[in-house]
């Protein structure tokens, strides 16, 4: 039981798929203009991570090692295209502003970075479970992201205006650049700074260490 | 003739893969540190995005559309659903043909991309470039233009970072930001550069 609380929970800060193991970033960027469409998107990621590890795991002793990147793939695409025609079916609106995003599940690190490192060497339950941590890890990532776009760029969260714009007789002007794409990458960059600022053995070794300066009389 | 040098401008400078779109950003962050290896990854998805799209664009057209298999009496059966696994086996198959060529004809480049080449599979520049293709219908020849256009766009963007990279290393940077941190707002304000690049109408 605990170490299916840690398998869970350490994606979340200490071992963030974002931050730290570098996956997923491309979607993190790009779905993350508004809050609703940023929640569908989470939740799709979250249940295709968690099934691809089970299936994966399940029949790990079964693949060849040749040809593990293309069943992977396959398995990883059929449940795709699954979420993919349940969103049309139920969710269109937000199927559409999602567009090639969600079919770029696919090659979202995650799910392959996951299925690769935790999957192939564990059984299915606990690889499940894997597969739902490193999907909230991603989720806590974007909806961070998402909030603060929406709530600066449009004064709104999830639809709601919570700081009423001028352009309708309010008090706050919209911030533009947070509707843009640059913002993301500043939003994540500053986030990076923010977890490792806290959690210091996550920050990277230095390349090289400037000398201290040396005064005139030194250096004569 | 001009149509189509503009559909390619556009895609790499103003629909931008890896600065506008997002696209293969996992691989733009972790294999940027070296303009070498930068140059290598970067030809390499040039050569399979030209290859990659245009064929997609060929099965999207020919096999998956509603309609398309009408010679066989299937006027009404669409199979634009199987898509995706079409898409990505090409591409998987591509790459791995592209990487037998190179081993058998082209060992130096070959070496040079190393693990980087079977890499290029799950980057998804590529399979982006293909969803964008079907989504917005383009022609035969427009899906070349396109695809040539997303993978030049993309590996100009890596280079660029590249370069900023190798010197950025030198720099004194916070601790907390050292790193991706500061790889992250590089990226983002190449971005805001190539922004300006927006206002073009071609």
């Amino acid at each position: 039981m605990a170490e299916a609380k840690k398998v869970v929970l350490n994606p979340l800060l200490d071992n963030n798929p974002i931050a730290l193991q570098i996956l997923g970033v491309c979607s993190a960027l790009a779905v993350t203009t508004q809050l609703s469409v940023t929640l569908v998107m989470c939740v799709a990621l979250t249940t295709v991570t968690a099934f691809s590890n089970m299936f994966i795991s399940l029949i790990r002793h079964h693949m060849p090692s040749s040809i593990r990147i293309i069943v992977q793939m396959t398995i990883i695409a059929s449940l795709v295209i699954a979420v993919d025609q349940f969103l049309q079916a139920f969710a269109y609106e937000i199927s559409k502003s999602l567009s090639v995003f969600v079919g770029l599940i696919i090659t979202n690190c995650i799910v392959m970075g996951r299925a690769e490192a935790f999957a192939m060497k564990n059984p299915p339950g606990i690889s499940f479970l894997d597969g739902v941590g490193n999907g909230l890890g991603y989720s806590l990532v974007l909806i961070v992201v998402a909030s603060v776009r929406e709530l600066f760029g449009s004064g709104s969260l999830l639809g709601y205006q919570i700081m009423p714009l001028v352009e309708n007789g309010g008090w706050y002007q919209g911030n533009g650049l947070m509707l843009l794409s640059p913002s993301a990458f500043f939003i994540i960059g500053f986030f990076i700074w923010w977890l490792r600022s806290r959690k210091t053995d996550q920050v990277e070794v230095r390349d090289f260490r400037l000398a201290s300066h040396s005064t005139s009389e030194e250096a004569a | 003739m001009e149509e189509l040098l503009s559909l390619f401008v556009r895609a790499v400078f103003i629909e931008n893969m890896a600065l506008q779109m997002f696209l293969g950003m996992c691989t733009f962050l972790a294999v940027s540190k070296k303009v070498e290896t930068a140059i290598g990854l970067g030809v390499a998805v040039i050569v399979v995005q030209t290859i990659t799209v245009p064929v997609n664009n060929l099965i999207f057209n020919n096999l998956l559309r509603e309609g398309a298999l009408g010679w066989l009496g299937l006027e009404s059966m669409s199979l634009e659903f199987l898509g995706y696994l079409c898409y990505i086996g090409v591409i998987a198959a591509m790459v791995q043909i592209l990487e037998m060529f190179l081993d058998k004809f082209v060992p130096a480049l070959y070496n040079a991309l190393g693990v980087f080449l079977p890499l290029i599979t799950v980057n998804c520049a590529i399979l982006g470039a293909t969803l964008f293709m079907e989504q917005r219908d383009y022609s035969f020849v427009e899906s070349i233009a396109f695809g040539s256009g997303a993978g030049f766009g993309w590996a100009l963007a890596l280079v660029l970072l590249a370069g900023i990279r190798e010197k950025l290393k030198y720099s004194d940077v916070p601790d907390g930001l050292r790193g991706l941190g500061i790889t992250f707002i590089t990226a983002g304000l190449m971005s805001l550069g190539f922004m300006s690049l927006g206002g073009i109408s071609l």
